[in-house]
């Protein structure tokens, strides 16, 4: 079976300061509830600058330029205490700050809704036109409306863009009854696009890749375009494809939460192994709404909001080059209908039942990559910490199969897990933001085999009260693709074929 | 006999610890009765 490899990651957060104030579901549903509160009186004093988001080490781990196991040495909390490096670029990728970012939004934007302040679109221009992969963008982007014109949309239900505590543009809603088309929702699918965008094109930049030969796009964030007569019904995957200018790619929109882009991983793999495309694109961008989501308990512990960046990422699966890890789409795991909730049925179904499948231990894998959210997030909100959580269930698992003793539990948390370091932004830390590691451990590094897991909360969507899962393998590549060893099986029976031919034309001249 | 015995009960479980249907089939053998249960998602 010729497996389909992991070819390259792009990835990068955005720091969005205004935007956990005016678009965080947490904040904007306190403005509604108790707009007096204390924690929006005090909220202005616990956002971080951008250099502060540059220097700390989850974020530079997320762009490669720390490594997950840097995180485990240092002493939590992590947020004051810096990181190696506070670069804005990275080897997968970059930590973009929130007015160039709006400048993207702007450029995501095919239906003219986005509208910015003219001395601020000047302005950033400026700034935008320095960077590596936007100089284009950054010249060909409109001049800006006056600010006059601006208050006067934001009046008349355009959801509001502010930068530095200042309004500098507007989102427009693009129908005046359909609630699929408002401000807001445009407004939250524009930042999808705009920051799919960033990543992808960091996927080309960062690999050499040609973006022409991308021939399949799959968008797999937690967003749902569509108009009233289709709510969902896409497709954030062409739109990304045409902004990037993959003009030989179509594309399509995978749901499951946060499961979804292991869902995508899974797809884009057995797309290319079964030769319906060469290249195809895994792609999502970052959510507004989950910006400052665990926000009061940050603040409630004189900490800073440190839901402040969205999350994006991309890679590319392609055809087994002989070089690349692959993906082991025969040692795939799922949580099914039937598997049932308790933790033991979930790592069950979704770790030991596809390595018995394929007889390897759980002890196989070199490293799992489970939900990376990061810890230093989610423990003082009270949400523990979410990687340990799982190791901590594979390991029990793994002692119950009597795979290994009880005292080892810890020493096999420490070395086949990591700490976490994605933002919590639902989907982004779905496994997916090892991959970039995986491709370096699996072919410099040391590692053979390693194992990506995703979970979705379903029953958030209120349609069942089911959870979701699914896993699968990346290993390093034997070097041996089986083009070449189809190539050869064939020779072989030509060559028996001849001989044959020729053996009975000598039994016939006999 | 089960200290959640005839008692009323709302479990709230947790997606990536002990999810709440889970907690429900633990309690089935108790008289307890569960007058909400739902699982949450905290990331």
């Amino acid at each position: 079976m010729s497996y389909p490899v992991l070819k390259g990651v792009g990835y990068a957060l955005v720091n969005t300061p205004d935007m956990i104030v005016h678009n965080g579901t947490t904040q904007t549903t306190e403005k509604i509830v108790n707009p007096e509160s204390e924690y929006l009186k005090v909220i202005g004093d616990h956002i971080r600058k951008y250099e502060e988001v540059l220097n700390y080490a989850p974020n530079q781990v997320y762009i490669g330029n720390m490594k997950p196991e840097d995180l485990r040495g240092m002493e939590m909390p992590w947020a004051d205490k810096g990181a190696k490096t506070a670069e804005r670029f990275g080897k997968f990728g970059e930590i973009m700050p929130q007015d160039e970012f709006i400048l993207l939004m702007k450029n995501a934007d095919a239906f003219e809704l986005v509208v910015l302040e003219k001395e601020f679109t000047e302005k950033t221009r400026t700034k935008l036109g320095a960077h590596p992969l936007y100089a284009n963008e950054a010249a060909e982007l409109p001049e800006g409306a006056e600010l006059s014109v601006i208050e006067a949309l934001v009046a008349d239900h355009a959801e509001a863009i502010y930068n530095d505590g200042k309004l500098v543009g507007c989102v427009k809603r693009a129908h005046d009854v359909d609630t699929n088309l408002t401000a807001h929702v445009l407004f939250e699918n524009l930042v999808v696009k705009a920051s799919g965008i960033l990543a992808f094109k960091h996927l080309i930049a960062t690999n050499g890749f040609n973006v022409e030969d991308v021939d399949y796009v799959i968008e797999c964030s937690e967003e749902a375009c569509g108009d009233m007569n289709q709510r969902g019904g896409g497709n954030f995957a062409k739109s990304i494809a045409e902004r990037v200018g993959a003009i030989n790619a179509s594309g399509s929109d995978t749901r499951g939460f946060c499961a979804a882009p292991v869902h995508a991983l899974i797809e884009a793999a057995a797309l290319v192994q079964a030769g319906v495309y060469e290249n195809v694109v895994v792609v999502a961008g970052g959510a507004t709404a989950k910006l400052g989501m665990n926000g009061k308990d940050h603040v409630k512990k004189g900490l800073p909001i440190l839901e402040d960046v969205l999350g994006a990422f991309a890679f590319m699966i392609g055809k087994n080059d002989g070089v690349n890890p692959v993906i082991r789409t025969d040692i795939a795991g799922k949580h099914t209908v039937g598997t049932g909730s308790s933790p033991q049925a979930v790592i069950t179904s979704l770790v030991a039942a596809p390595l018995d499948r394929n007889g390897m231990k759980i002890t196989d894998i070199d490293k799992f990559s489970v939900e990376m959210q990061n810890p230093d997030i989610t423990k003082p909100a009270g949400a523990g910490d979410v990687p340990e959580a799982n190791y901590k269930m594979i390991a029990a698992l793994c002692v119950k199969r009597g795979e290994m003793e009880r005292t080892q539990m810890g020493d096999f948390i420490t070395n086949h897990g990591m700490m976490g370091w994605a933002p919590t932004q639902g989907h982004i830390p779905s496994g997916v933001p090892y991959l970039g590691f995986a491709q370096h451990d699996l072919t410099e590094g040391d590692l053979n085999r390693v194992m990506i897991v995703g979970k979705g909360s379903l029953f958030l969507g209120r349609m069942t009260d089911l959870f979701d899962g699914v896993s699968v393998v990346i290993e390093r590549n034997s070097g041996v693709t089986e083009e070449a060893s189809s190539v050869s099986h064939e020779e072989v029976k030509n060559m028996i074929a001849e001989a044959m031919k020729d053996f009975a034309a000598y039994m016939l001249k006999e | 006999m089960s200290i959640l015995d005839n008692k009323k009960v709302i479990i709230i479980g947790d997606r990536d610890g002990i999810p709440a249907p889970a907690v429900v089939e633990c309690l089935k053998d108790t008289s307890a009765e569960v007058v909400f249960s739902s699982t949450e998602c905290f990331v």
